[in-house]
């Protein structure tokens, strides 16, 4: 076991915040068609407040903090932010689309000591990638900010999120931040927007398009491996709870609320009215979401696809139950191995959202 | 003639916390990580940069976990060596400004 496993392991049996994703605004410069979030800049969390927040998960254990947005570099004290985060000795990556950053910048993230940048870039080609963003000249900005990073030694990692506008451009990304010295990560799920909208599911890319990515093994490594269907659902695997969400991660919106997950917005309490600590430890919401195992869903216990399956509470959540499936997780196990969910072979299936949650 | 004094003090260039009695430490240069268990986390957190190592050695180790100073201090070598040749440990015979 890698000291890492080891360290989550000790952190789940603990209940330690290990991990935490910290939203400083959700106002942006791009307006990606695929983004989750409104780009609401009201009532955002003060630079005290948010240095506040950062105390209290360092009180709690936190170790691993993600500092993101919207595009976080908008807000005029994000270093200072950063700076804190990193006093308070945290592991911090930083999510951005860097077009703010240019050679200065680069260096301040370095002298940081900022463990990774993580950026998006959906095309090689400007054309795909501006009309995504919407922001004329964003993937020749972006593409600079990481030469510039990289000059500077910062580990940048490029994500692609593949919908229909690229969804062939995968491959040339892999290849364009390899060609940079950047680490690569693809995901080929769009996912609802926060606020309960799931129109944007719309772009994502076909049935047909995810199979052939499951199938790529630049992307998934061993083929055969990844796409072979498991076998046994022992009890290993249904005592056991389906995701980090509110075990061992928290989110923190620029408002100061609390989530399980990014992707999971279910309040659990405000950092406005409660210590974080109180929070984490005390809330009804948490609570429930913790004492759900695998083996308490009542389709996805019974489910084939039980020990591989990537089922998202959150998005199990926005679909109407915590305990409940998540279609686009059904969706990706049965492009993996050609075979349905329990959930997709139900009475009661259907690829329309019957219940929504709007988050209030 | 006393023996030197060392000092210690945690690098800047670092990502540490300390859950219950062990303490996780990672290099953010070269992203090595370390597990401190409880007699490496009292020393970790003795590191002030201004406690000498035999103070940190005595009131930490020696009285907290029942252990003669001679052996304390001989594996509190191997641990300071390991931790300062990843940059993540700074030694000095002389008080370290913060």
């Amino acid at each position: 076991m890698s000291l890492l496993d080891e360290m989550n392991q000790k952190a789940t049996a603990q209940g330690i915040p290990l991990s935490a994703h910290l939203d400083i605004t959700w106002r942006c410069n791009e307006r990606c068609v695929h983004c989750y979030l409104d780009h609401d800049g009201k009532d955002e969390m003060s630079t005290d407040e948010i240095k506040a927040a950062l105390r209290q998960l360092a009180e709690c254990g936190t170790f691993f903090l993600v500092i993101s947005g919207g595009e976080p570099l908008l807000r005029r004290d994000c270093f200072e932010i950063l700076e804190y985060a990193r006093e308070l000795r945290f592991n911090v990556k930083l999510k951005t689309n860097a077009v703010m950053i240019g050679a200065k910048e680069a260096v301040r993230l370095k002298r940081l000591g900022i463990e990774q940048v993580q950026i998006s870039i959906y095309s090689d080609r400007p054309e795909i990638h501006d009309a995504i963003t919407k922001l004329p000249g964003s993937l020749r900005r972006s593409l600079e900010a990481i030469r510039h990073l990289k000059a500077n030694r910062v580990k940048v990692s490029i994500s692609n999120v593949l919908m229909k506008q690229n969804a062939a451009n995968g491959k040339a990304v892999q290849r364009l931040a390899k060609e940079m010295g950047c680490e690569f990560g693809i995901d080929p799920i769009i996912t609802p927007m926060l606020n309960g909208d799931w129109s944007i599911a719309n772009l994502g890319i076909s049935k047909q398009e995810l199979e052939e990515v499951f199938r790529t093994e630049e992307f998934v490594g061993q083929v055969g491996e990844f796409c072979a269907p498991i076998s046994t659902v022992d009890d290993d695997i249904l005592d056991g709870h389906s995701c980090s969400a509110g075990h061992t991660l928290a989110y923190i919106s620029p408002t100061g609320d609390v989530f399980p997950c990014v992707q999971f917005p279910m309040p659990c309490g405000s950092l406005r009215e409660k210590s974080f600590r109180d929070i984490w430890y005390r809330s009804e919401e948490l609570t429930e979401l913790r004492s759900v195992k695998v083996r308490d869903l009542p389709t996805c216990s019974h489910c084939g696809h039980a020990a591989y399956c990537s089922r998202c509470p959150g998005l199990a959540y926005m679909e109407g139950s915590m305990r409940g499936p998540s279609s686009l997780d059904c969706a990706k196990s049965e492009a993996r191995t050609g075979i349905p969910s329990a959930w997709q072979l139900s009475p009661g299936y259907s690829t329309s959202k019957l219940v929504q949650i709007r988050l209030v | 003639m006393p023996a030197a004094e060392t000092y210690l003090a945690k690098s800047a260039d670092i990502a540490a916390r300390t859950l219950g009695d062990e303490t996780i430490i990672m290099s953010t240069l070269d992203s090595t990580i370390f597990m401190l268990n409880p007699t490496g986390t009292a020393i970790w957190e003795g590191a002030d940069g201004t406690t000498p190592l035999s103070r940190i050695l005595e009131d930490k180790v020696c009285a907290e976990f029942d252990v003669p100073f001679e052996q304390a201090s001989t594996d509190a070598r191997q641990f300071i060596d390991e931790l300062a040749g990843h940059g993540i440990l700074l030694v000095s015979d002389h008080p370290i400004p913060r």
